[in-house]
């Protein structure tokens, strides 16, 4: 503060009054520790002081205030970046202790974009060539930070110079930065990567870790290009003693030994021994995770390696314990026998303190898994579940959720349990799994037809329990079962029942979404009521016609009786419910059959509903049914959500539309019924045809399969549209206002107009509301051509035994998996697989795996350019795998080319045409790629000379396509090579 | 590669950054905030590891004070372990029986013994005997220069200049 004070009175001599009053950095600290005006304040205060210091022609004044800058910047992340100019100054200071302020500055608040980067290229240089060494390493350091190409091209010289310089310090740091180079200005590995690989060759333990350092950095991007090394690697492992440089050299290996399994073949011994001698647990982890990765194949290392991975499960270690199950993961898809043989320390490990041990440990049980165990294994998971905390909870239910569903549920046999399991798996009060259930739940009801009644009771369980309405993460849930309510109601024992879920009061916790589904559902519920009605009412008359006073009184008893045991008969099963009624009426039993035997010819769906329902639809519950629809819905006509709004219209419309006749025709039955043609009546068919039209799974390609219709002109861009669209949220149910008038129009009138036209008519109706449940559950509708067909036959459905099991230690996970895994046996089921519907392409999870694609890809173009220039000077030193792999390596450019030509088409169907007509830049392009990609063949270039040529052609679109990325850079190799050529030779 | 040092005290206060890979000034507070939340949160004798984003953390605490680590998925925990042991090891030897005091008030310091022992995100220096050779090499290049210019003739030459 004083200095503060001296400084406007004296300004002249400010310099020295600043020095003698300056704050130290010890007493900003203080200040800050002990300040009482609180930290902002005192900050600010403090970068007010250092502004004004920062600016004095006094050095120490100077660097002290950019000192404290610094600290204030580093751990109270002020921005600094408004210094950055006296950051130069300080840097270029001829004192050490200054300019290693500078220096720490700079690399702390420096990027590469701050405009002085371009003054201090210089000051580095200078830095760079000092004699002390102390200052080449600040140098270094800072280079290590804040490389940006420019400064990278400037410099490399220098690093050059400094990559064999006889000083140890400075060289190892070199070294180090040299990465950071290369991956900012690429041709600097033409300069300096002889260097680099000479220092391989050190017998200074501390270059070779450093420059093995290197190494793995850049084979973990590129490993083809670091081939031609291999036998200076080998060297390493085999003689060096070093941890730290064996670790990386085993990184080194893990990344190289896939691309050459001769390669593979000669390390895989010295890594065991290594991993059999060392005591460094991180080197034989290192060994382990090694093996475990890349040399799966090689059975003896991988017993060695499940050996150790056991001495770590079994460890007190947490850190090793978790590294184990870590391992295990990686080696579980190929060898599952290694985890198999862990299972009780791993299932041990499911009930751990740490949630990553127990994460770890329950990706270990899922690989487990299979179709014989995977009812056992989720039922104590499931129960595990409910004694956890909500994190792992819903990892658990995560897990068995991904799992079961893998490759359209693959290992599910049972799918009424599995059914029954997702239902119970809502229940879980941690569940916050909504939207994956809900998936599930619709697409399982999509694609096995043979669950539906299982799927129908579980979404009913739901619905009818108003607690779960108030759960926001079940919302979902209750949605996909409200869907499924309203499309699978036919195998409803009680219909009424799911009307009254769908409307109860408590709907209104719902959000409006989901809302609109449970409204949509009541409208399908109630179509199929009226219909079944209807059908009922008609088969009667009909026996009518037939015997006409028996038909009467019989008519009558029966809705007396019906009336009185109207619950009672609810609870029967639908199947008793059919055979009970036959003996009270023989007629009409035969008469019934004949019906359905017709029905099932027009429209398969109905015929069951009008079977099994029947004797449940009388006169007052439907009008029952129909006020009680009313009432709910009433109150939501004045809702301000389009979606809502418009699906109660609807169901109010339609209401409307049949009421009065309904009540009508009712009254004076016998002889309305008689004429057949009754508006209503056939209102609700046509609506009932629209909802049974089954809906099938969609191919994720299917659209591309509909034929683009001629005439039809699709606008590519459609940026105009935004702007036209911007603030509306088009609601789906627009469509359906285009049709409904037209609909009623219709109806209204031709009342007894021919039937096939009605019938053209609600096919559009139908089509309509179906896109509305598209917009709701896409993905999922249309059935394609191609069905798998997996089983027929399907035995009726088992109730699950889901709670048979209370006590759920993981004792009982233990014993199971000993049963169910340690045996293996080949799964016998006791029911066979139900058809599940799978679709052709749109079910492959195509999971590519897609290697970045960055700058590095120039680095070891270059990198394999100066190993294929230095391929005849290594000739002599390098031995065998090298030379030898040269016929395996062609068999691999080939798998390669096919990769490539597989990218190719994605790239083609992608963007079609654009054809590049310079052959010239093709063909340089083309070899560009060629490095890129076959990336082992590069090496002896000359001697695959043939089979490249053959395969530039193949490998040519693609190169095209990434011509755009390397256009600038290989330009400037080519001029600048002829420069440099003679550090390489 | 290790992408970034912090230090990190029990009530969450940082005590020293380093970031070896580009982050802006708004993603380096981010990630602090994140961290710390995880990392203090976490009991002990549990394992040293975090999955965090796609990298992991490997963190170890001593005293008041917690070190962590961000490497990539593929390197080695134990190793990083190591290397946090050994940072810390050095500050021991260097102040004496390290306290977070001293690294609040030689936080430079600190700063110049990590660059000592990591350079561009990797271990350059595995003995501790001469990183603190260097550092003290270093230090005594720094008490001679501050002994001269703290000397009176210097300050007179300075003032009269």
């Amino acid at each position: 503060m004083a200095g503060g004070v001296f400084s406007s009175y004296y300004s002249s001599s400010s310099s020295i009054m600043e020095t003698l009053f300056q704050r130290t950095l010890e007493d900003l600290i203080k200040g800050l520790r002990l300040q009482l005006i609180g930290e902002s304040a005192f900050v600010s205060k403090a970068i007010e002081e250092i502004r004004r210091e920062v600016k004095s022609t006094d050095p120490h004044t100077k660097s002290t205030a950019l000192q404290k800058l610094s600290y204030l910047a580093s751990l109270h992340f002020h921005d600094m970046s408004w210094a950055a100019f006296h950051v130069v100054e300080v840097m270029s200071s001829s004192r050490f202790f200054h300019k290693r302020i500078g220096y720490h500055a700079a690399s702390l608040s420096f990027h590469d974009d701050t405009p002085v980067l371009l003054l201090i290229t210089n000051q580095l240089r200078k830095d760079l060539a000092s004699t002390n060494e102390f200052e080449v390493s600040l140098a270094l350091e800072c280079l290590s930070r804040i490389s940006t190409p420019d400064l990278a091209r400037d410099l490399t010289p220098e690093i050059f110079t400094l990559l064999s310089t006889t000083k140890i310090l400075v060289r190892k740091k070199a070294i180090s930065v040299v990465l950071r180079v290369f991956a900012k200005y690429p041709d600097a590995v033409r300069v300096c990567f002889k260097r680099l690989v000479e220092n391989l060759d050190s017998s200074d333990p501390q270059i070779l870790a450093a420059v093995v350092g290197v190494f793995c950095e850049l084979a973990s991007q590129d490993p083809g290009s670091y081939l031609p090394l291999a036998p200076e690697f080998y060297r390493i492992l085999i003689d060096s003693k070093n941890n730290w440089v064996l670790i990386k050299v085993l990184k080194i290996f893990a990344k190289l030994a896939p691309l050459e399994p001769r390669l593979a073949k000669r390390v895989v011994e010295p890594i065991c021994d290594h991993m059999r001698r060392t005591g460094a647990k991180s080197l034989m982890f290192e060994c382990i995770r090694t093996v475990v990765s890349s040399f799966s194949e090689y059975e003896s290392a991988v017993k060695l390696a499940v050996v150790k991975i056991r001495e770590l499960l079994v460890d007190d270690d947490p850190n090793l314990k978790y590294l184990g199950l870590q391992a295990l993961s990686v080696i579980a898809p190929k060898h599952l026998w290694a985890v198999l043989e862990n299972k009780e320390v791993v299932i041990k490990w499911l009930s751990d303190e740490d949630p990553n041990i127990k994460l770890e440990s329950l990706r270990l049980v899922m690989t487990m898994v299979s179709e014989s165990n995977v009812v056992e294994i989720s039922r104590v998971l499931v129960n595990f579940s409910l004694k956890s905390g909500p994190g792992f909870c819903n990892e658990i239910l995560g897990s068995i959720l991904f799992t079961c569903s893998r490759n359209v549920y693959e290992m599910i046999i049972d799918f009424d349990w599995y059914v029954s399991l997702l239902g119970e798996m809502s229940r879980i009060p941690h569940c916050q799994k909504g939207v994956e259930i809900e998936n599930q739940l619709i697409d399982i009801g999509m694609r096995v037809k043979d669950v539906r009644p299982e799927l129908l009771r579980v979404a009913r369980d739901l619905l009818i329990d108003p607690a779960l309405l108030g759960n926001p993460f079940l919302h979902r849930i209750l949605a996909a079962a409200a869907w499924v309510s309203g499309e699978y109601v036919e195998f409803s024992r009680n219909p009424f029942e799911l009307i009254e879920a769908l409307l109860q009061p408590r709907t209104n916790l719902l959000p409006l979404s989901v809302r609109a589904v449970y409204i949509h559902s009541a409208f399908k519920v109630l179509i199929f009521c009226l219909h079944s009605y209807i059908l009922q009412s008609e088969s009667i008359t009909s026996s009518f016609s037939d015997n006409l006073v028996l038909g009467v009184s019989e008519l009558v008893l029966k809705r007396n009786m019906l009336e009185g045991s109207d619950l009672t008969t609810c609870e029967a099963p639908s199947a008793h419910r059919s055979e009970g009624f036959n003996p009270r009426n023989q007629s009409y039993e035969d008469l019934s059959i004949e019906n359905g035997g017709d029905r099932t010819i027009n429209d398969g769906q109905t015929s069951t509903r009008a079977f099994s329902e029947k004797n449940i639809f009388t006169y007052e519950s439907i009008i029952n049914l129909i006020n009680q629809v009313e009432l709910a819905l009433g109150p939501l006509t004045g809702s301000h959500d389009a979606e809502l709004l418009e699906r109660t219209r609807h169901i109010l419309c339609f209401i409307e539309l049949i009421k009065g006749e309904i009540t009508e025709c009712l009254v004076q039955k016998g002889k309305t019924l008689e004429s057949e043609e009754m508006k209503a009546s056939k209102i609700i068919k046509l609506m009932s045809d629209a909802f049974s039209e089954e809906l099938g799974p969609v191919s994720v390609s299917a659209q591309q399969r509909v034929p683009i219709p001629e005439g039809l002109v699709l606008k590519e861009n459609l940026d105009d549209l935004e702007t036209i669209c911007a603030d509306i949220q088009v609601p789906p149910s627009n469509l359906f206002s285009l049709g409904s008038p037209y609909y009623g129009e219709e109806v209204g009138v031709s009342p007894f107009g021919l039937q096939n036209k009605e019938e053209s008519e609600p096919s559009n109706e139908a089509t309509f509301l179906l896109t509305e449940h598209r917009k709701l559950h896409g993905l999922y509708y249309l059935a394609s051509e191609k069905n798998e067909i997996v089983g027929n036959d399907y035995p009726p459905a088992n109730e699950p035994k889901l709670q048979d099991n209370p006590k759920n230690d993981t004792e009982d996970l233990v014993k199971l998996t000993v049963q169910s895994l340690a045996t293996n046996k080949k799964p016998n089921h006791a029911k066979t697989r139900p058809v599940v519907v799978k679709l052709d392409e749109g079910d492959l999870v195509t999971i590519t795996a897609k290697r970045p694609e960055t700058k590095d890809d120039l680095v070891s173009g270059a990198v394999r350019e100066v190993l294929l220039g230095s391929d005849t000077r290594t000739a002599t030193s390098q031995s065998n795998p090298s030379d030898k792999s040269s016929s395996k390596r062609k068999g691999k450019e080939k798998l390669n080319v096919d990769r490539s030509e597989l990218k190719e088409n994605l790239g083609d169907s992608e963007t079609p045409k654009q054809e590049n007509p310079s052959s010239r830049k093709n063909k340089h392009r083309t070899i560009g790629k060629e490095r890129r990609h076959n990336s082992p063949g590069k090496i002896g270039k000359e001697r695959e000379e043939n089979g490249q040529k053959g395969k530039q052609k193949s490998s040519h679109r693609h190169a095209r396509h990434k011509a755009r990325h390397r256009a600038d850079a290989p330009l400037n190799v080519v001029s600048q090579t002829p420069v440099i050529p003679d550090f390489l030779l | 590669m290790i992408h970034f040092v912090l230090l990190i005290s029990r009530q969450g206060k940082v005590r020293l950054t380093k970031w070896y890979s580009p982050y802006s000034q708004k993603e380096r507070t981010k990630v602090i905030r994140e961290l710390s939340g995880v990392i203090l949160t976490r009991g002990p004798k549990l394992c040293n590891f975090v999955e965090w984003k796609g990298y992991k953390v490997v963190y170890k605490r001593y005293a008041s004070l917690y070190f962590c680590m961000c490497i990539d998925q593929e390197d080695n925990e134990l190793e990083v372990l190591e290397i946090i042991h050994h940072y810390v090891e050095i500050l021991d030897r260097y102040f004496g029986s390290v306290c977070e005091l001293d690294l609040i008030f030689n936080f430079h310091k600190a700063y110049y013994i990590l660059d000592e022992l990591l350079i561009a995100g990797e271990l350059q220096e595995p003995s501790k005997k001469t990183v603190a050779r260097l550092i003290s090499a270093q230090d005594s290049l720094v008490e001679t220069a501050k002994e001269q210019r703290s000397s009176i003739s210097n300050i007179i030459a300075q003032a009269t200049k």
